[in-house]
Order: C-alpha cells, then structure tokens, then sequence
C-alpha cells in the first residue's frame, strides 16, 4: 500500500489510466465488441484531439496556479477570425496566424488583468468567456462566413492517415504539442518555475522567479491551444459556426481534474489532462454503443468529476502523512 | 575587519507609518548575529529590504565595501545573501532536487533563458549538499512536503551553502517546530560559523537567540535599541528594552 501511494504521489494520472482501462473493458464487453473496433477507435481518434488539446493548455494553466473560463469562446473566436478574413480572400498563411494571434492576445488580456490587479483568474476569464463570445458572433454577423472550397490546407490538420486510415492529421499535431508542452513542464526550468509558482507562490517569489510573467505565459499558451483546436475542428467541419466550444471550458477543466491535476494548483501532469479528456470522449463514445440514452453523459461526467478530486484528495492526504525516512 | 554589511540611515514608510527610522547596522564577517524584537518592531522590514524583497526610501547600505541596492530577491541572492523563511522557501509539492535548484536551474542547453534542465546534476548536487549539512535523505526525489519541518530547514541552509552564500538570514526558522528539530536547526546555525557564514539570525524566542548567537540586537518602534556581545548581555536586559 505504501510503495503505491508513493507512486500515486508521483504519477497522479495512473488512476485516471487504470480507469480508462477498467471502463474500455466494460464498455467493449456492452457493446458486443464495437466499441474497441476499428472504426470506432478510428472515430474517437479523429475527434479526441479538439479537446485533449484545450485540455492540454488548461492542464498546464492550473498547475500554475490559474484558471481559464474562456477557453471556449477562443476555441470559436479563433477560427471566426480565421474565416473572416478567408471569407474576404485574405490568403491562408496570413488569416491562420491572424486567428493565432488573437488567442495570443486574449491570453496576454487574462494574463495581465489577472497579475495586475490581483484578481481570481476565474472571474477575469469568465468575464473573458462572455467577451470573446460576444465579438465571435459580432464579426461573423451571427452567421459562418462563407470560406471558398481550397482556401484551408485540410490535407495538413485533418486528413486521414496511417495505416487503415486510422488517424487525422490532428491526432498528430495533437502528439506533437502533448510531447512539446509535457517536455516544457517536466525537463525545462520553465517547467520548474510553473510548478513552483502553482505549487508555493511566496517561494516562488522569494527564489527569484518571475512569477508574473510566468503566469501570463501560460495564459497565453492555454489560450494558444484552445484557438488552434478550435481551428482545427473548423477545418474538419468547413465553415466557423459562432456557437462551437460552449461548454467546453467545463469539459476541459473536468479533464484536467480528473487526470490528477489540483484546483490549488502544483500538483498534475499533462499526460494526465490528456487521460482525462480521453476518458470523456470515451465515456461519451461507450454509453451510446452501449444503447443507453446519451443524455445520461452529463451524469457521468460530472459524476467522475466529483469522484477523482474526492479520490485524488484523499490519496494526497494519506500519501502526505508518510514522513521521509532518514538513513 | 571591515564590515560585510554597512546599513545606514535606513527608513522605510508604509502609508505614514514610519517602519525603520533611520536605522544604522554593521555586521561583521562570519558573525552569528541574533535579531529580535516585537511584532512591528521593523525587524521583517530591516531583513526584507536586505533579501531584496522590499527596497527602502532612504538611506544606504554597503554590501563587500560596495554600495548596493536590491531591487528583487535574486539581486541579493547573486550579491551572496540568502534568506531562509519558516515557511516561503519551498514548494512542498516538489522533489528536493528541484526544490534546491528553483531559479537557478543548471542548464544543458538553452535559448532565451529557457532550456533543459540537468537532472542528473540535480539530484547528485543536491545529496551531496545535503549530505554537507550532515542531513541525510534517501532520495533527491522526496517531496518536500513529506519532509518534517527541521529537515525542510536543513534542505533551505543545504541550498544556501550550495550556491556559496556568503550572509545567510534566517527568518524565525525555529516557528512552530518541535523541541528536537528547534534543536536542529540551531545545531545548522552554530555550524555556520565553522564554515565562514555570516548569520543574521531573527527570532521572537530570546532562548533561541542566545543559544546560537555572538551578538544580540534589538528593535523596537523602528529604530535599534540595544546592540551587545551576546557574553556581555542577560536576557532580562533584553527583555527590559523591547
């Protein structure tokens, strides 16, 4: 029990793998068999990643310390800005970056507002949800601009490959950024400094670290992922509907949480965030083969959601209570 | 000797209050210097200014024979002033390794000031430091919220000897620690002079300071009010100026 607990102490998101194990049984076992076929995988696959990726950048955002509400609204104003821009004959390699450029923007707001006045991330951003909404509709007009048929490089972030087709394009940018921000966050000193800054801000600050600018760089980052998501799921439908992404800063918080990662922040990794969005999709996914009614979803996501922070905070207890031995 | 810290005239205002009053300090090299004084008596304010968290409205201060002025903690800590708090000087939810290096990561390669950092360096620095502080530890990899509070001590003046500090302030470091671990830490403190550090030692607990202390100053109302050899001095005639 205890040599578990210390690995639980390390590697939080196990619990989350364990389950994803126990639940991809039960629901293959449900479906009669359809639920880990081909086709089916080849369907979470192609969806997974406009999440996971959010998932991603609200991972690293609460491990230092902070809060997005507004992950949504970028994930639609985003590509809205994209698409205007594509719609009005804008070439590509300049409305993509546009669009990039105002997730980086929205970010860099958060980020500022949240450090300078010392305000709770949760209510700068939720104001922030409200506003990049509000401008998503406003410059689309309340419609999807029309983007001309080969405006978008779709072979690039969404075609099918590998072998059977079995995954998009974005299932490897999604590979990418996971193994780039994991990286950032377990073997850089930024990393260090982001969970030093989540996990202890007085230490944090009394070390020397530029704390604020920290924070504000994972603002921006979170804020970068939720837009290019966005995009991406745009590319995969063809045209930037104003509604996209509502609903979705709860969804990727829940994964963040159920991954193993802490609301007081320090504590998650983002393999763990990713898990948790896997297991969304998947719970989504499994109780429709299951035949059970899809309305049930919100239930058990929010069940779960409860569960793993009862489970993760209980473990953390017990794990804190065993006292480093000295030889 | 010369002094390794000159303070002079030192004041510091907070919204009309005046917190230090002009207050004037030398402290010696490898002197185990004991700070006390009552909450509010400008103790924090005086220690604040000198790790750079807080920068003062007058006055100066000489550090090495050089004029200096902090203006963040890492300026005094690349100056050779290290501060050890009871509490802010660790994360608790990361490794000792990490813990020990927070801010000035070795790097193996980097670009704008983020790259990756060593492990390996890391964990074999940080057991050796450790092991320098006679603190022994299995594991660079424990958190330091498993460790007891004496030992976090021990990891936070392991760290200050690391990166060869040369003044070491230790902010009421014996608060809220058991008797065996008070111990502890005072046994780190005396130590310090056997390795040429110079301690400014800041405590409510008078025992403390005497216990471990060369010269005893007190503050009271923003300005010094008594400044002896520890031999020379009872704590009752400290008690009497506080």
């Amino acid at each position: 029990m205890r040599r578990l607990l210390k690995i639980y102490m390390e590697k939080p998101e196990l619990a989350g793998i364990a389950f994803l194990i126990v639940l991809a049984v039960v629901f293959q076992v449900q479906s009669d068999g359809v639920f880990l076929s081909a086709q089916n995988l080849q369907g979470i696959l192609g969806l997974m990643p406009e999440m996971a990726l959010v998932a991603i950048g609200v991972t690293l955002l609460m491990i230092c310390g902070e809060f997005d509400l507004s992950v949504g609204s970028v994930f639609a104003l985003t590509p809205m800005v994209m698409g205007v821009l594509l719609a009005d004959g804008v070439p590509f390699a300049l409305a993509f970056p546009a669009g990039l450029a105002t997730a980086l923007t929205v970010g860099l707001i958060n980020g500022l507002i949240t450090v300078r006045f010392a305000i709770p991330s949760f209510i700068t951003t939720l104001g922030m949800l409200f506003v990049a909404r509000s401008l998503t509709v406003v410059i689309s007009g309340g419609f999807p601009p029309i983007i001309p048929p080969d405006a978008m490089p779709r072979e690039v972030f969404i075609a099918f490959v590998g072998p059977g087709d079995m995954f998009r394009m974005s299932f490897i940018w999604f590979v990418g950024v996971a193994v780039a921000i994991g990286l950032l966050l377990s073997h850089t000193n930024f990393g260090n400094w982001v969970r030093a800054t989540g996990g202890f801000l007085p230490a944090a600050q009394s070390m020397g670290i530029p704390t604020s600018r920290v924070k504000i760089a994972c603002f921006m980052l979170c804020s970068l992922l939720a837009g290019f998501a966005g995009t991406i799921q745009v590319m995969r439908l063809g045209a930037p509907l104003p509604s996209i992404g509502e609903g979705l800063e709860l969804q990727a918080v829940a994964a963040a949480v159920i991954g193993g990662t802490a609301l007081t922040g320090g504590i998650g990794t983002i393999l763990g965030g990713i898990i948790g969005a896997v297991l969304i999709r998947v719970i989504d996914n499994g109780l429709v083969l299951s035949r059970v009614d899809a309305n049930w979803f919100k239930l058990a996501l929010g069940s779960l959601t409860i569960f793993a922070v009862i489970v993760n905070a209980w473990l953390r207890k017990k794990a804190r209570a065993m006292k480093v031995e000295t030889d | 000797m010369a002094p390794i810290i000159e303070i002079r005239e030192l004041h510091k205002w907070y919204s009309g209050v005046h917190a230090l009053k002009g207050v004037s300090l030398d402290v010696q090299p490898n002197e185990a210097l004991g700070l006390v004084g009552d909450n509010g008596a400008g103790k924090s304010t005086l220690i604040n200014i000198l790790s750079g968290t807080q920068m003062a409205d007058g006055g100066t201060i000489r550090y090495e024979g050089r004029p200096v002025t902090f203006r963040n903690p890492r300026d005094a800590m690349d100056a050779g002033i290290e501060t050890i708090y009871q509490y802010n000087s660790m994360v608790p939810t990361m490794s000792i390794a990490r813990n020990m290096f927070i801010g000035r990561e070795p790097l193996k390669a980097s670009l704008f000031g983020v790259g990756v950092m060593d492990g390996r360096k890391m964990a074999q620095e940080s057991m050796q430091a450790l092991a320098d502080v006679d603190l022994h530890l299995r594991s660079p990899d424990a958190l330091v919220g498993e460790l007891s509070g004496g030992q976090r001590q021990g990891v936070a003046i392991a760290r200050a000897m690391h990166f060869k500090s040369k003044v070491m302030i230790l902010d009421e470091p014996t608060n809220h620690l058991a008797v065996k671990e008070t111990q502890k830490v005072i046994g780190f403190v005396q130590s310090l002079k056997d390795m040429g550090i110079t301690a400014i030692f800041i405590s409510h607990n008078i025992h403390h300071v005497f216990e471990c202390c060369d010269r005893i100053v007190a503050m009271a109302r923003g300005e010094i009010v008594l400044d002896r050899r520890a031999d020379e001095v009872t704590m009752d005639d400290v008690l009497d100026v506080l």
